[in-house]
């Protein structure tokens, strides 16, 4: 079973808010899948490679040289503040 | 106009009995006149339609159409489109504006396909139901009781009820498959790879991969013709000849070997389910197929890998919305530092459902747990995968159940994510192996439409799409509407 310190450490790494109501219902949730998966290390796996890809294939590469041309003033449009072509965020160096 | 498939539509068109204009007058009429108590809908394109409508009707004119130019089909809200909003059925994105297209939205364009608008979807497309998009349940057009499946609900419900042809979707688990047989349609999840990831918002990118929605399996043959093929934009993405998949399902029917995986006809298939499934399996026989039983030793653990392997994958793709370069920005979050904000966007901007997957994911990565988890997950996979290339030694294709039962009630296993989750205990196999697979119409249980699954190996989508074909011409399940929208 997940305790809430637990769900609160992981909160913070997956860098998501929930609100302390919240805690038990996914702590429980939470805990009840981890269980399920958990049976997975039953499995017989000695010896067998993991599969990097579903049809065998190696990773492709592609000749190192640019080929997006400068979108930014578009691509920025999404973001909630922009100043000068930068996204603001709170300041982190006081 | 509605009840026709694409195929005889792409006549229609080219013979001049009806204009692409006509054909999406008469399809947005129907988004507006039914979409309000479907939801399937986030956005109608009716503008865009109407342009892209008159520009098909001067392009067959000119003499430079092909089989898909004027005909009117929605897009799941996963894929981007420039200029228009693609919310992936989140809060997070609710105010995101594409700025490009993805490959399979660019290719079906250029083809000539009038987009009517993108279809709700679950949150992320996870869920299997539909329920977890921000803007609310999509409906299931046989029963507004019913959820129609999902993750690509809106797509599946749009198809059924006839306010739209075809529509794209995506499959991570079964989000084609799944919703088609809970909706009486065909959908094709393509092999891994076969149809670029370009511009589709990733969710378990080892598992994720487009396909489409149809009335019949040759309105897909001829939707996947177009979207297939290599794209230097997706690292994935196959570099394989694609087929003439429409010239293929027509030649004559060879007597195939179908496999049967009795584990997948146990206790936790419905019995009328069962029934309906062994039915469409001796229709087969009476086509001239010879049906053989078959054993998939690892298939029961597909389940666990599958909830590893996704949860691990969507909990990195999701990273990257942070509500800062785009996305959801809380209206507080600046108050605090920069981790309070980072926490503040993505706990107001995702769900419940998305955050609790999120968490699992990053649960089985933090340190210590990678082995045993998502290596772990790694090595089945080999396993099922291997289980599958085995039984192909033998079988052209396997087939079974889509799901467990027909469309259920709405709010009937919100609560219960382990419940919600075995709706896809026969479709993740194919997924986790990387193969193509189908749902089909095969009969109805209690009213509502159940799905035949066919899986084929690697790159077969020709072999599959034929026998879909076949037995669409043997039956008529897949020609089935609901009363209200016939």
């Amino acid at each position: 079973m997940l305790t809430s310190e637990d769900i609160r450490r992981l909160c913070k790494l997956a860098r998501i808010e929930i609100t302390s109501a919240e805690i038990a219902d996914v702590s429980a949730k939470l805990s009840s899948i981890v269980a399920m998966v958990d049976q997975l290390q039953a499995a017989a796996t000695e010896g067998v490679v993991p599969m990097a890809h579903p049809l065998d294939r190696p990773q492709r590469l592609r000749d190192d040289c640019v080929t997006e041309p400068d979108m930014h003033a578009l691509y920025q449009r999404n973001a909630a503040l922009v100043e000068r072509d930068l996204y603001l965020v709170p300041k982190v160096i006081e | 106009m509605h009840s026709r498939t694409l195929t005889q539509l792409a006549a229609d068109l080219a013979a001049r009995r009806v204009s692409a204009t006509e054909l999406t007058r008469h399809f947005l009429a129907r988004v507006e006149r039914f979409d309000g108590e479907l939801n399937a809908f986030v956005t109608v394109t009716a503008e865009q339609a109407l342009a892209q409508a008159a520009a098909a009707d001067k392009r067959i004119a000119a003499g430079g159409a092909t089989p898909l130019t004027g005909i009117p089909l929605v897009h799941k809200d996963i894929f981007c489109t420039a200029g228009v909003k693609t919310s992936c059925g989140s809060r997070m994105l609710d105010n995101f504006v594409a700025p490009y297209d993805a490959t399979v939205v660019e290719r079906m364009q250029s083809a000539g396909i009038v987009m009517l608008g993108k279809t709700n979807m679950d949150e992320f497309a996870m869920g299997s139901s539909n329920e977890t998009s921000f803007y609310g349940p999509v409906r299931n057009p046989w029963n507004h009781d019913l959820v129609p499946g999902g993750s690509s609900g809106g797509s599946a419900a749009a198809v059924a009820a006839r306010i739209a042809v075809a529509a794209t979707g995506t499959d991570t688990g079964g989000s084609i498959r799944q919703p088609a047989a809970l909706s009486g349609i065909t959908g094709i999840k393509p092999t891994y790879g076969r149809v670029s990831r370009y511009g589709m918002i990733a969710f378990a990118s080892s598992l994720d991969q487009a396909g489409t929605l149809t009335q019949t399996a040759a309105d897909a043959a001829c939707l996947l013709e177009a979207i297939a093929g290599h794209d230097v934009r997706d690292s994935t993405s196959l570099d394989e000849p694609v087929p003439r998949y429409s010239k293929i399902i027509e030649e004559r029917w060879e007597n195939i070997t179908i496999g049967v995986p009795e584990s997948f006809f146990d206790d936790g298939l419905d019995a009328d389910v069962a029934t309906a499934t062994r039915a469409a399996l001796r229709e087969y026989e009476k086509l001239g197929a010879t049906l053989k039983s078959i054993e998939l030793d690892y298939i029961h653990l597909s389940v666990l890998a599958y909830y590893v392997v996704k949860h691990a994958e969507a909990s990195s793709n999701l990273s990257r919305f942070d509500g800062i370069r785009f996305g959801h920005r809380a209206a507080n979050a600046a108050a605090g530092d920069l981790l309070t904000f980072y926490m503040r966007n993505r706990g107001e901007g995702f769900g419940a459902e998305v955050k609790r997957r999120i968490l699992t994911g990053t649960y089985v990565l933090s340190a210590g747990y990678f082995d045993a988890y998502y290596l772990q997950a790694q090595k089945v996979r080999k396993l099922i995968s291997d289980d599958f290339a085995r039984a192909f030694r033998d079988v052209d294709l396997v087939a079974g159940p889509t799901a467990p039962a027909p469309a259920f009630a709405i709010g009937a296993k919100t609560d219960d994510p382990i419940q919600m989750y075995l709706n896809d205990i026969y479709t993740i196999g194919a997924n986790l192996a990387g193969l193509p697979a189908m749902s089909l119409p095969c009969g109805f249980v209690r009213g509502l439409p159940v799905g035949l699954q066919l899986i084929a190996p690697p790159l077969a989508e020709g072999p599959l799409l034929k026998a879909a074909h076949h037995y669409q011409r043997a039956t008529d399940w897949h020609a089935r509407v609901p009363e209200r929208y016939a």
